[in-house]
Order: C-alpha cells, then sequence, then structure tokens
C-alpha cells in the first residue's frame, strides 16, 4: 500500500512537470500552429535563473525571477523571431530548432555541461507520512503548483476577454482576424503564458532532481510533445490529464518493469492513441 | 551540375588520399594523413544521411524525427552480430539489409497512417523506443557503446584510413545516384506531386500511402547502408546516432544546404559536419583564449554558432546555400546555366 501510494505520488509529481511544460506548448500549437522546440530552452533558462537567483534571495523570490526571465525570454522570441513567419509553419519550427541548439549551447559555454548541483529549501527536503508512506514534500510542491497553473489557466481562458480571444483563435484564428481582432496580441500572451509555465517547471524541476544540467530542458520536452499530442492539440484539460497519464504509467512500468520500460511506455501510449484516436484524448476525433 | 562536372568533381574527391598539400587551418595535417582523411570521410558519411533525410524532407514532404533510428539499426545490428554473436561479415551485412527493409516497413506502415506533426511525433516516438532499448539494453554495451572487434583487414588500422575514406566516398556516390535516379523515376514525381497537391494525386486514382511508404523504406534502407559505413569508420558504435539530436542534425544540415534541391543537402552535410569537427578545435585555440569573455563563451561552442548559421539561413536564404545564387546579382547567370544543365 504505502509502496503504491509513494509512486502514485511521484508519479503526479513528474506529471506536474510534464503539465507545466506541455500546457503552454499546447495553447501555443493549438493557437499558432508553432510546434515550439525552443520550449526547452525556456525551461533551462527558468532552471538557471532560479538557482542563479537563489543563492541570494529566498526560494519563492527565486522561482518569481525564473519565471519572468523565461517569459521575457519567450515574448522575445516570438517578437521578433516568430512574427515575422506567420503563416509558413515550416520555417517557424525550423527556427525554434536553430534557437533551441544556440541557446542551450550558450548555457553550456556560461554555466559549464556538468550537472550544477541545486540545493534544496529545508522544507522541501523534508518529508510527510501519509496513509502508511513516507513522502518527500516536494512531491507534494510540484502537484500544488500544477494545480495551481491550471486553475489560473482556465480563469484566464473562461473568465477574461483575452482568454475569450485565445479559445476562439484556437478554435477558428481567420474568423476572429475577420471579426476586427488582432489575434497577434492573444499569440504574444500565449508566448508569455507558456514560457513562464515552462520557466517554473525548470525552477521545480531544478528542486525536484537536485541538480540541473542545459540539457534538462530537451528530456522533459520530449516528454512534453508526447504529452501534448495524447491531451489533443491546443487543449489544456486535456494536458492535464495526459501529464498525470503518462506521469503514473512511466512510474509503475518503471518500478514494476524494469528501468527504461516507463520511456517505451509512455511512448507506445503515444502510438496506440494517435493510432485509435488522432485528434488526442481531447481532440474533435480527425 | 553537367555531367562531365560531376566526373570532374569525382575524379577530385577520389584523387584526395594522394596529395600531400598542407593547408594550415583547414585540415588537422596534411589531405593524406589519417587525421584529414577521417575527417573528410566522416563529412562525405553524413553528407550521405543528409541526402536519404533529403529524399523524406525535401522530396517527399515528410518531417521526420526517426531517422537516426535506421542509422543506428545498421550500426547495432552489424555490431552485434560480428562482435557478439561471431557470425561473420557475410551474414552481419546480410542481418542488417533485412533489418534496413523490415523496420522501416512495419514502423512506415504505422506512422505513415497520420499526417503532419502528428508522423512527425510517432517517428519520434519510435525513435525514443529505439534508443532507450539500446541505452538499457546489455548486449549493446549500454551507454558506453559496443566497439567493433573484427574489423575487416582492408580497412583495419591507421594506416588504412584512405579505404575508409574511398568507401564513405562510394556510399556517397551510391546513395546520389539511386536518390537522383528514384526522383526521376515515375514513383518520385508522385512525391513531388504530394508535396504540391495531394488531392489531385489521389482524384487521379494513385494511393499516397503507398507512394509515400516506398520514399520512407527506400530512405531508410539508405541509411541503414550508411549505419554500416559510419561503424566502420568509428570503429563501433555509440548511442549518439541513436537520439533525436542526430536527427535535428540531419535536419539542419538539409535545410541548410536546401531543401529539395539537386546538391543542396549533399553541400549542408558536408558543411555542417566539417564545421562541427573543426570549430571544436577553434575554441581550443590559443586565438580564442585570448578574447574577452563576451566574445570566447558564444566562439567555445559549435552548436552556438551553428544553430546561429541556421536562423539566419532559415530567415534569409529558405532556399539554403543552394538557393544563393538566386540572391547575388553577379551569381545569377552562373547558377541559371547550373540549374539548366
Amino acid at each position: 500500500m504505502s509502496t503504491l501510494v509513494l509512486l502514485t505520488l511521484t508519479g503526479l509529481g513528474l506529471g506536474a512537470l510534464y503539465f507545466l511544460v506541455a500546457s503552454g506548448l499546447s495553447l501555443i500549437f493549438g493557437l499558432a500552429d508553432v510546434l515550439n522546440f525552443a520550449h526547452g530552452l525556456f525551461l533551462a533558462v527558468g532552471a538557471y535563473g532560479t538557482w542563479w537567483t537563489g543563492r541570494h534571495l529566498p526560494y519563492p523570490a527565486a522561482v518569481g525571477c525564473g519565471v519572468a526571465a523565461g517569459a521575457v525570454l519567450a515574448v522575445l522570441v516570438e517578437l521578433t523571431m516568430i512574427r515575422p513567419l506567420y503563416g509558413r509553419p515550416m520555417r517557424q519550427v525550423l527556427v525554434t530548432v536553430g534557437l533551441a541548439a544556440a541557446g542551450i549551447a550558450l548555457l553550456s559555454a556560461v554555466w559549464g555541461t556538468d550537472p550544477v548541483p541545486v540545493a534544496k529549501p529545508r522544507w522541501a527536503a523534508g518529508t510527510t507520512h501519509l496513509l502508511g508512506a513516507t513522502v518527500p514534500n516536494d512531491r507534494f510542491l510540484l502537484i500544488g503548483a500544477a494545480l495551481a497553473v491550471l486553475a489560473a489557466l482556465l480563469l484566464f481562458l473562461r473568465r477574461s476577454r483575452y482568454g475569450l480571444v485565445v479559445r476562439a483563435g484556437v478554435e477558428d484564428r481567420s474568423m476572429v482576424t475577420a471579426l476586427g481582432i488582432d489575434v497577434r496580441i492573444a499569440f504574444t500572451l500565449v508566448f508569455a503564458i507558456g514560457g513562464a509555465a515552462a520557466a517554473l517547471a525548470g525552477g521545480l524541476a531544478a528542486t525536484y532532481f537536485g541538480s540541473i544540467t542545459p540539457g534538462l530542458g530537451g528530456t522533459m520536452l520530449l516528454f512534453a510533445f508526447i504529452v501534448v499530442v495524447i491531451g489533443g492539440m491546443g487543449s489544456v484539460i486535456g494536458s492535464a490529464l495526459a501529464a498525470a497519464l503518462v506521469g503514473l504509467v512511466q512510474q509503475f512500468a518503471n518500478y514494476y518493469a524494469a528501468a527504461g520500460v516507463g520511456e517505451a511506455s509512455a511512448v507506445l501510449l503515444l502510438a496506440v492513441v494517435l493510432l485509435v484516436r488522432p485528434g488526442g484524448l481531447a481532440g474533435r476525433p480527425a | 551540375m553537367r555531367r562531365s562536372l560531376v566526373v570532374v568533381w569525382l575524379a577530385l574527391l577520389a584523387a584526395l588520399p594522394f596529395t600531400t598539400l598542407v593547408l594550415p587551418g583547414l585540415l588537422p595535417g596534411p589531405v593524406n594523413s589519417p587525421g584529414s582523411l577521417q575527417l573528410l570521410a566522416l563529412c562525405l558519411v553524413f553528407a550521405g544521411f543528409a541526402v536519404t533525410y533529403d529524399l523524406l524532407f525535401g522530396h517527399t514532404g515528410l518531417l521526420s524525427f526517426g531517422h537516426a533510428l535506421y542509422v543506428a539499426a545498421g550500426s547495432y545490428t552489424v555490431n552485434i552480430a560480428v562482435t557478439r554473436l561471431h557470425l561473420g561479415w557475410p551474414v552481419a551485412l546480410a542481418c542488417a539489409a533485412a533489418v534496413g527493409l523490415v523496420l522501416p516497413l512495419a514502423l512506415g506502415a504505422v506512422a505513415l497512417r497520420v499526417r503532419g506533426i502528428a508522423f512527425a511525433m510517432v517517428t519520434l516516438a519510435f525513435a525514443q523506443v529505439g534508443s532507450i532499448l539500446v541505452l538499457s539494453a546489455r548486449i549493446t554495451g549500454g551507454e558506453e557503446g559496443l566497439s567493433l572487434v573484427d574489423i575487416p583487414a582492408p580497412v583495419a588500422g591507421v594506416a588504412n584510413t584512405a579505404n575508409l575514406y574511398w568507401l564513405a566516398l562510394a556510399y556517397l556516390v551510391v546513395v546520389v545516384g539511386v536518390v537522383h535516379w528514384s526522383i526521376r523515376s515515375e514513383p518520385g514525381r508522385v512525391w513531388r506531386a504530394l508535396g504540391d497537391n495531394e488531392l489531385r494525386v489521389t482524384v487521379l486514382g494513385l494511393s499516397p500511402y503507398r507512394f509515400r511508404l516506398l520514399s520512407y523504406v527506400l530512405s531508410a534502407f539508405l541509411a541503414t547502408a550508411g549505419g554500416v559505413v559510419h561503424l566502420l569508420l568509428l570503429g563501433g558504435s555509440t548511442p549518439q546516432i541513436t537520439t533525436s539530436a542526430f536527427t535535428v542534425g540531419l535536419l539542419v544540415m538539409t535545410v541548410l544546404g536546401g531543401a529539395g534541391s539537386r546538391w543542396g543537402a549533399l553541400l549542408g552535410g558536408i558543411l555542417y559536419t566539417y564545421l562541427d569537427q573543426r570549430l571544436a578545435g577553434l575554441a581550443g585555440s590559443t586565438a580564442v583564449a585570448g578574447l574577452p569573455a563576451a566574445l570566447r563563451l558564444p566562439l567555445s561552442q559549435p552548436q552556438f554558432l551553428l544553430g546561429a548559421l541556421f536562423v539566419l539561413v532559415v530567415f534569409f536564404l529558405p532556399g539554403g546555400l543552394a538557393g544563393l545564387g538566386r540572391h547575388l546579382p553577379g551569381f545569377a547567370g552562373l547558377s541559371r546555366r547550373w540549374r539548366r544543365a
């Protein structure tokens, strides 16, 4: 029983990280048709930003700085590199691929490719007893952060005017433009949100894994892609469900089968979902 | 390019191992030194990989993130058959040929049921499974890779690097020959038409699925063959060739040179591999070490320079380096003649 609880909470914690990366990725793809390979870079910038400021600032303020760095970078990328290429999705994908390679190399140049150890705040290093299991506190931190972001995103999308524009844009972009609404503001906005969420994931991943490398974003991005496709592109709820599913499948398969099986099963899950339901869990059947 | 010009280029490339020319800074030693020939051979093999990738991406319009899987399949199949199972080279090559046909046929049949970005994701997923298997299985040597024990005598040892170079050149020639022949053949015209107007192809009564699968299997088979050459060149298999980063590298080469153009992928492959190898040397040189940190740090990372170059090409040269001639007025006449020939 205690193993089951621990595995579930660890799986959900991992799922929480995936969700933070995937939600922005999914919104960006749903609205702007950009498959954003630079998302892993936003995550790495968030991780390094949090670690770098964390040496002088308390943990919440450091995470805030990391998130701000990610959001600012994402907005700059959208304004200078993505915006001139709207309507040419292939070239946008290619630009983000080049950007990710260059940005991650730059991070390696400054801080090296070796893992940088990150100290956990004391309350996150402790454990809590729950249903007979001893659960590290950072799992609750991850799940709590993901739930908070999910709630904030849903509130924004369903209750605010810009959220309405974003939702309408995902549904039918040309119609929104035809109605005289400048949908480009929504593009910048989803990049800012996506960058901030990815950077938050980076900051929290640093706490979770205990160390950071410039390549941290690459692995996370791969699973975030899987989550986005399983969840259905453009759907935040779908991403949340898929993230929890992938995180749990990965943890349980890795524990009960063998190391590496978890990653492989997540990937097989993707293939199955795509073949049975090409639009993803939340997508309209294609 | 005129046929005679191709023959001249080929003769020049084939004669390189006889040159003792020293190109200071460009190559690690005289042209025919083992270090230089190894570097040149690597460039040629990667140019071959890029051409096989371009068959999918440029000529059929399929964005695959799983091409590395087939390179790795060639390298690891032969290596495991020879080093672990002691089957001997003829059997090992037959195994690789079988894997190079069956694997893409099975995976392509599944992946091609979806299109566009979803196809990219499924291929990425399959390749990732391959990468995980290679990293976790014991027979593949895991993270350390697997050294080839029984290297055939003609290509064994540093003294025979020239033979490896010719092998790499032969591989590139075969790949370019097969790809150029196939895109001029009837299926090749259908591949191009699929990129332009798929509906029209369907209306004409042709099955896009089958033609895409044909392109996918051909490209993967050639990549598998390249994996074997790569194995001989490096004297072993490393898990690096299974990663998605390897496929992204091929994508970058193809776009850098000019996707779907005649010689673009080949040029891009040579240039990218050369820069990737040589810029690492530049980073360690004293000229760079003396620069201020703001310049030294970016210059010390080949991937930064290549990434930045790639972004610039995507922005300002959508046709890649092969399309450069069209943008420079002085080159216009030359490039017209180039394209007509």
